[in-house]
């Protein structure tokens, strides 16, 4: 397809469809993983909808971006918290 | 996807933006708001949290953004709206100004008038293991399927309450997940009898009926509630899903080896930012919406809410409530202020029709009266904070319940947790603050406040910030 685009999860690249979620280019990844919990859980994509803030994640260096929020864009690089 | 690529095409206008009215929300009501104000003649903002147009309800809806999303973002392009998708209203200002966070980044937008559109989220309850990998908000996973999270060959469990578990079910099953049962909390009879009075709404009856034939062979069955979600590792209080146990009221169990569950127990309306705003709010049953009169204009006089905002009732009231909150927000500007907005009356009924359906939605599929039974200690009642139900159930009001266990002070502020421990008893509506939600009305970065011109901070101090 002409308008995909290539973006890295935790340093892998994966191509995706223009407009991706970025969370389900985690999950195309294998890596459906968001956000650290504060007692130290691996959370996931909860809600879909920008209200759980589970699907955080580090894009283009700025971190806490909902997964489920932001459309992927050609060169992105996306980083989870590590755990 | 033709959608997101025509909507970033929009992009491109300043971080700081003046407009005469600011419509928030890009759903069905948002979409109609934006495109009346527009064609009587007045500048139009429309602001959206999501990277593309049509709220959870049409991007949930397989194959509609194409049909009812674009040619309504082609008529906007056309009407000179800008449209403004990743864009977050953080903090309305005394003066008007929105300090906004529009792709991460601040902005800021003066409107002299606001029509709120954004919608409603899903109630979504704890239940002991809600936080595995594998178990979703219904809608939420039928959005990101949608978007192209994978779904394809897994088995998946829908359920708890409401007519949408349906719509749920179907986009799951055409995008290729083995549905393999919707378990409704309402009991069988209750499912019949919601179905013989849908014969009063005939296009409700219709959308059942094509739902249900879409579902064929997938079984569908009334009186199961949730008891837990196990994980693969027993041991493991954050292994991924792999059973669900469902309950009978009388007692009776049976579990299911799943791969996915979506959860969903009807939706609450967004009503933060018109709270922030001063907006009057009331509860009607279990659903706090903000008070707007027959024009949608709500007790502040710049302020309009359209949609879910005014109680839950679905996309074809929101695509009328909308039309008629956008013409009333354009009319204050363009004409003596003596007069009364145009009205329409199909919209009007086509919004009070839809009221009444969603009346008895809300007496079909009421949230569970027996929440705190369900919860067990450890039960994480917030998942934000991991708050426990132990940690939590010994305090008489949510204020001593956050200043000791941070519950409810994470994330979501209090959006899920909120809802849930009013639900369970702990928090009667009349217990609650007249005005709980303190800006930011989202998480933001501590910069973006201070990207804010000085005139336009307010006393308000910021409740959190990363």
């Amino acid at each position: 397809m002409t308008n995909d685009v290539l973006v890295h999860v935790d340093g892998c690249p994966v191509r995706v469809p223009a407009g991706t979620p970025v969370a389900v280019a985690c999950a195309q990844a294998g890596a459906p993983d968001g956000r650290l919990s504060a007692s130290g859980q691996r959370r996931h994509a909860f809600c879909g909808m920008g209200v759980c803030g589970e699907c955080r994640v580090t894009v283009d260096g700025r971190p806490h971006r909902l997964g489920c929020q932001v459309a992927c864009l050609e060169g992105m690089r996306i980083t989870r918290d590590a755990g | 996807m033709n959608a997101p690529r025509e909507f970033m095409n929009l992009i491109g206008e300043p971080a700081d933006l003046a407009t005469d009215v600011a419509v928030i929300g890009a759903g069905p009501a948002g979409l109609a708001a934006a495109e009346a104000a527009a064609t009587a003649g007045v500048r139009v903002a429309l602001l959206d949290a999501a990277p593309v147009a049509g709220g959870n309800v049409w991007r949930a809806r397989a194959a509609t953004p194409d049909t009812e999303v674009a040619p309504r973002l082609r008529r906007l392009a056309g009407l000179g709206v800008v449209v403004m998708p990743g864009t977050r209203v953080v903090w309305p200002q005394p003066d008007g100004t929105l300090l906004l966070e529009r792709d991460g980044s601040p902005a800021t937008l003066r409107a002299k008038r606001i029509v709120l559109a954004t919608g409603a989220r899903e109630r979504l309850l704890p239940f002991p293991g809600w936080t595995r990998r594998g178990v979703f908000g219904a809608g939420g996973l039928q959005a990101l399927a949608k978007g192209g999270w994978p779904v394809q060959g897994r088995r998946v469990l829908v359920a708890g309450t409401g007519p949408l578990l349906l719509a749920a079910a179907a986009t799951l099953r055409r995008a290729g997940a083995h549905v393999i049962e919707v378990a409704f909390e309402a009991e069988t009879a209750t499912l019949a009898g919601f179905a013989m009075r849908l014969a009063a709404f005939p296009a409700r009856a219709l959308d059942a009926l094509t739902l249900r034939a879409s579902l064929a062979g997938v079984p569908v069955r009334g009186g199961w509630r949730i008891v837990e979600a196990q994980g693969v590792d027993a041991a493991d209080p954050a292994s991924p899903l792999a059973q669900v146990t469902l309950a009978r009221a009388n007692g009776r169990t049976r579990t299911l080896e799943v791969d996915d569950l979506a959860v969903s127990w009807g939706l609450v309306p967004q009503v933060e930012l018109a709270e922030s705003l001063g907006c009057a709010l009331a509860w009607r049953g279990h659903e706090r919406h903000v008070v707007v009169d027959t024009d949608q204009r709500t007790t502040r006089a710049d302020v309009f809410a359209a949609g879910e905002q005014g109680g839950v009732a679905g996309a074809a009231a929101a695509l009328a409530s909308g039309a008629i909150a956008g013409r009333a927000a354009a009319h204050d500007l363009i004409a003596d202020a003596q007069t009364d907005p145009p009205v329409d009356l199909h919209d009007r009924q086509r919004r009070d029709r839809a009221a009444r359906f969603a009346a008895l939605v809300a007496a079909t599929f009421p949230p569970p009266a027996d929440l705190a039974a369900r919860w067990r200690d450890d039960t994480l009642v917030c998942r934000c904070e991991d708050v426990a139900w132990s940690a939590v159930r010994a305090f008489d009001t949510p204020r001593e319940a956050k200043m000791a266990t941070r519950c409810g002070m994470g994330h979501c502020q209090g959006r899920t947790c909120g809802e849930a421990l009013r639900l369970a008893g702990c928090a009667s509506p009349a217990s609650l603050p007249a005005r709980p939600v303190r800006a930011p009305i989202v998480p933001v970065p501590l910069s973006h406040v201070l990207a804010l011109p000085a005139e336009a901070e307010s006393d308000d101090a910021p409740a959190r910030a990363h």
